[in-house]
């Protein structure tokens, strides 16, 4: 599987920041996510839980960043098993820009699932790793702007993710920046969910 | 008159129980203290298998014992053998690499066998194998040919370029020769579909081991239980024929599928032993897809040489088949004896040669499918001579009648080993046409136009062998078993009989056109007479049923075990009404002596057999139960013509067949409704491969068409209304007369269909589409067309 889009965060980089920096908010907004712990500057495992079609499994993903280049943006790859329901593995090249008010991710992500994944569910993962995503931006959107005055606005940004990714043309996607695990793993949890999602 | 006897349409016997939710499916059946197992597959197309810990699945709760490929290689289990050994070129025997039942160090498949959990419940044995950690070693995976031909990765280590073996028949040099001469030279390169056989009742097993005699009882959906024991027995598990029955009970469809060993079978049955319980296992619907063995997967290139007047010359074809990941049973056989013997078709191309390279690939092994190889030849050859037709600017009718064999011609000998016993396809080709109304076709295409409607008709033509086989001539071919068949008929004392048939009948009706040759024979209504067959421990032995071989065999070998019993009987009629025995004749159920008004009912003799009080006992024994094994004297060779017409919606690819004509010869007709019936079926499945089944595996190895949402089978609304009819000349091979018809269905019609939809699209200069021909590939062939011609 291959996808690729962009999202629009509307709220101001440091904000996306922080909330990227925040593992309760990515908890919150990571669908199915159980579990999230580093195990290096560049690497973490999460557990989340997921459904395709009639496949569901809890996987046990291990992720890694590469080709670090803050704040614009990386390689992150990593691996999932889900048991007798199979396997999902890929990656996603992440690259971060200013827009306006706001912060574009634009992100591509190539993933391959195995076994009963792949059997039942291969025409079930595209469709459902673009709800998932949308469904985590538009948890994100929420978790980042609450309390701003940009209230009125915010429901405004994340209405666009919903629809382009019905549209088909987008998904995931991801962030960031500075280097440090956090960005990375709401990438990884992504390509998670874009992969088990 | 029994009105029960040879060309009743009797109704089938045995629908009132499967109708009735009555039938007894392996999974129906409960063995006390049975436990269940879990097979945990492998979701990688080819990894080395670096460690399987099985310490947490052991310790779960319910858990009886878990056991891997290491297990069963240290107890020295065997390898699954292959049924037929295939030569390559230069005569050295084709590559038969091991084939473990666990896998053992490599999975070679997605789906492969890696370990088997046995546990008190089937979901305590599911969750137990979410337990085990597998590390594997992801290798890189072939499932193209092309790809495992270059022999980058290989499947197996022990084989070069993936390739199984390098086969040939014919006579390459008078091939070459008539190429030199032709005004003509046609060619075509095809793919030939995967396909999932999709029984309606997935594969299950029970296996048994009883301590106190060290028996092993193995109930599995088997379409051969005899060929199941000894396979299994003799070199998977060393284990005796006398300590081993196997038991193939109610079968829910096999269309070749199950005619194989399976590795499950071996694993439960050794497994039982250790766990000293029987156990259960039965496939999941996404198990059957991804593990039971495929079907076809060609691809070949092929060219016919015709003179001027488009007299055939010579035949040359080049294939490549896909024979998956391990061999199966019969997986060597079907691409070349069951194949490319077939090509001279209704023909009498006079050269022919044919060369068939199989190849190891990452994906499910490929085996018979209905049809197997039969359907794949007639394929490239209908399709070949429709091409030729058209390029060269003669009809397609003509064409086919020019080269076609004529009834006087038989026995013909073709140039590719098989000798052609009788037939007359000019006959059924011109009923064909007649039926379908094929000469007001054009018609017909002017008011589809008028409608915006594309309408096509398309031609095939076919004569297939079956009836496998005879077993010095299947031997001579590298068959490693007879191919007989036995058949015991026991008359009970009160004059109801029992017969034991070595065939076995998995949706086929076999109890009811069996006993309708009993009926005939002595005279008695069906309801005095049962077919039992499947059970190892109760039919002397039998190779079972596959190639539409039960009747053409299975059918001969009753017979002659009536007859004996008809033999015998006289001789007792003879000394109770004291009359010689020449003068003692049987009708109708009673025996009567010559010239006289005595007779007996057959009733009155049986009871005699087994109270001979006034019984001539110096010259025969008591009893009435007699055997008889039967090898045929050839192949049977059922053909026939199929002619499809369609109309294809421009607008949408939509194609919608219109009518669908089948004219078979299939020899003596037992129970014309049956037979009737088979071909339904066969002909569903054989528009199901034209128009709506593929398999498809990504480059990884993973099966994307995996199950009902991606594999579509068809179903009565794409189907039209069959108009079929049988019509020929009696078999000529074996003493019942008949040919076989459970696979004529699937093999006449994929080119029918795919040269009507051809036809359809050839305004638009579309001359080729692959199977399945989905309305999206036919919408896409029209696009094309229109861009082809804004261009010019």
């Amino acid at each position: 599987m291959e996808m690729s889009g962009e999202y629009k965060i509307n709220a101001t980089r440091e904000k996306v920041w922080a909330g990227l920096n925040d593992p309760e908010i990515l908890k919150q907004s990571i669908p199915g996510c159980e579990e999230i712990d580093q195990t290096s500057d560049t690497s973490f495992t999460a557990k989340v839980t997921a459904k395709v079609g009639p496949v569901k499994a809890k996987f046990a993903g291990s992720v890694q960043l590469t080709d670090i280049d803050a704040p614009n943006g990386y390689r992150i790859s990593g691996e999932g098993k889900g048991g007798a329901a199979g396997f999902a593995k890929g990656g996603a090249n992440v690259q971060l820009e200013d827009d306006g008010d706001g912060t574009l991710l634009k992100y591509e992500v190539d993933a391959q699932v195995g076994g009963k994944l792949a059997q039942l569910g291969a025409r079930l993962i595209d469709g459902t790793a673009k709800k998932m995503a949308s469904q985590f931006f538009e948890n994100f959107a929420e978790a980042v702007t609450e309390g701003e005055d940009g209230a009125t606005d915010a429901p405004a940004a994340a209405a666009p993710a919903p629809a382009s990714a019905a549209a088909g043309q987008v998904t995931a996607m991801s962030q960031v920046g500075a280097g440090t695990w956090v960005s990375g793993l709401v990438v990884a949890a992504i390509v998670l969910f874009a992969l088990f999602g | 008159m029994t009105g029960t006897g040879i060309g009743a349409s009797v109704k089938r016997v045995e629908d009132q129980r499967f109708l009735t939710g009555n039938g007894n499916y392996t999974d129906d059946i409960n063995r006390p203290g049975q436990s269940h197992a879990w097979i945990l597959r492998s979701p990688h197309a080819h990894a080395t298998l670096n460690s399987v810990d099985i310490s947490k699945a052991v310790k779960a709760e319910g858990v009886i014992a878990v056991f891997t490929g290491a297990d069963m290689a240290a107890d020295g289990v065997g390898s699954i053998p292959c049924g037929w050994q295939i030569h390559n070129k230069d005569g050295s025997p084709m590559m038969e690499p091991g084939h473990p039942p666990l896998a053992h160090e490599k999975v070679r498949y997605v789906g492969d066998q890696v370990a088997i959990v046995i546990a008190a419940t089937r979901d305590a044995a599911r969750d137990a194998a979410e337990l085990i950690e597998v590390d594997y070693g992801v290798l890189p995976a072939v499932v193209d040919m092309d790809s495992a031909l270059a022999g980058g990765t290989l499947v197996h280590d022990d084989v070069p370029n993936n390739r199984c073996f390098d086969w040939e028949i014919g006579e390459k040099d008078a091939v070459d020769e008539a190429f030199a001469k032709a005004d003509h030279v046609v060619s075509i390169d095809l793919v030939n579909n995967r396909l999932i056989p999709n029984a309606m009742e997935p594969r299950a097993a029970i296996s048994d081991f009883d301590r106190s005699t060290s028996q092993y009882t193995l109930f599995t959906t088997s379409q051969n239980p005899h060929v199941i024991r000894l396979l299994m027995g003799a070199f998977v598990l060393q284990i005796p024929e006398h300590k081993l029955r196997v038991v193939a009970p109610d079968v829910g469809g096999g269309f070749g599928s199950k005619i194989f060993h399976y590795a499950e079978e071996a694993i439960l049955t050794w497994a039982a032993a250790k766990v000293h319980q029987p156990i259960k296992w039965t496939a999941e619907r996404s198990e059957s897809f991804a593990t039971d063995a495929h079907g076809r997967d060609h691809e070949s290139h092929a060219e016919l040489a015709l003179d001027k007047s488009g007299k055939f010359l010579g035949l040359r074809v080049a294939t490549k088949a896909n024979i998956g990941a391990y061999l199966s049973t019969f997986g060597s056989s079907v691409p070349t004896y069951l194949y490319a013997t077939l090509m001279a078709g209704v023909y009498t191309t006079p050269a022919i040669y044919a060369e068939v390279q199989t190849v190891f690939t990452n994906t499910v092994p490929v085996d018979a499918y209905r049809g197997a190889g039969r359907p794949e030849c007639t394929y490239l050859l209908e399709r070949l001579v429709t091409k030729a037709a058209r390029d060269i600017g003669i009809d397609p009718v003509e064409l086919r009648k020019m080269n076609m064999i004529q009834p006087d011609q038989y026995p013909y000998q073709t140039p590719v080993a098989l000798q052609y016993d009788c037939g007359d396809s000019p006959a059924t080709f011109e009923s064909a046409l007649k039926a379908s109304d094929y000469a007001g076709f054009e018609k017909r295409r002017t008011d589809a136009e008028k409608s915006g409607k594309l309408r096509g008709i398309g031609i095939s033509t076919y004569i297939e062998a079956c009836g496998i086989a005879p077993s010095a001539v299947a031997g001579a071919l590298g068959a490693r078993a007879g191919l007989y068949e036995s058949a015991q008929v026991r008359v009970h004392p009160t004059g109801s009989v029992t017969v034991y048939t070595g065939t076995h009948s998995h949706g086929q009706g076999h109890e009811t056109t069996f006993a309708q040759l009993v009926s005939e024979s002595f005279g008695i209504p069906i309801d005095q007479i049962e077919i039992s067959h499947g059970d190892t421990d109760q039919v002397q032995f039998g190779m079972g049923t596959y190639g539409s071989r039960s009747l053409a065999v299975g059918g001969p070998a009753i017979l002659n075990a009536c007859n004996k019993v008809i033999d015998k009987a006289k001789k007792i009629a003879a000394h109770i009404m004291e009359a010689d025995v020449s003068d003692i004749e049987f009708a109708d159920g009673k025996f009567t002596v010559a010239g006289t008004d005595k007779e007996m009912a057959f009733a009155e003799i049986s009871l005699a057999a087994y109270v001979p009080h006034n019984y001539p006992i110096e010259e025969i024994e008591p009893g009435l139960d007699e055997n008889a094994f039967y090898d045929p004297l050839n192949f049977s060779f059922p053909g026939g013509a199929h002619i499809c017409e369609v109309e294809i919606d421009p607008e949408t690819g939509d194609v919608e067949v219109i009518s669908f004509t089948a004219v078979d010869d299939v020899g003596r007709v037992v129970n014309p409704m049956i037979v009737e019936g088979q071909v339904h079926g066969g002909l569903a499945q054989g528009l199901g491969q034209a128009m709506l089944e593929g398999c498809v595996y990504d480059d990884d190895g993973q099966l994307l068409t995996g199950s009902y949402m991606d594999y579509t089978m068809p179903r009565a609304d794409d189907l039209p209304n069959f108009s079929v009819a049988t019509q020929g000349v009696m078999g000529a091979s074996n003493p019942l007369e008949v040919k076989g018809v459970g696979e004529v269905g699937a093999i006449g019609s994929p080119p029918a269909v795919i040269n009507a939809i051809l036809d359809a699209l050839a305004p638009l200069g579309v001359d080729d589409i692959s199977m399945p021909a989905t309305s999206q590939k036919v919408w896409q062939a029209i696009q094309e067309s229109n861009v082809r011609q804004a261009a010019e």
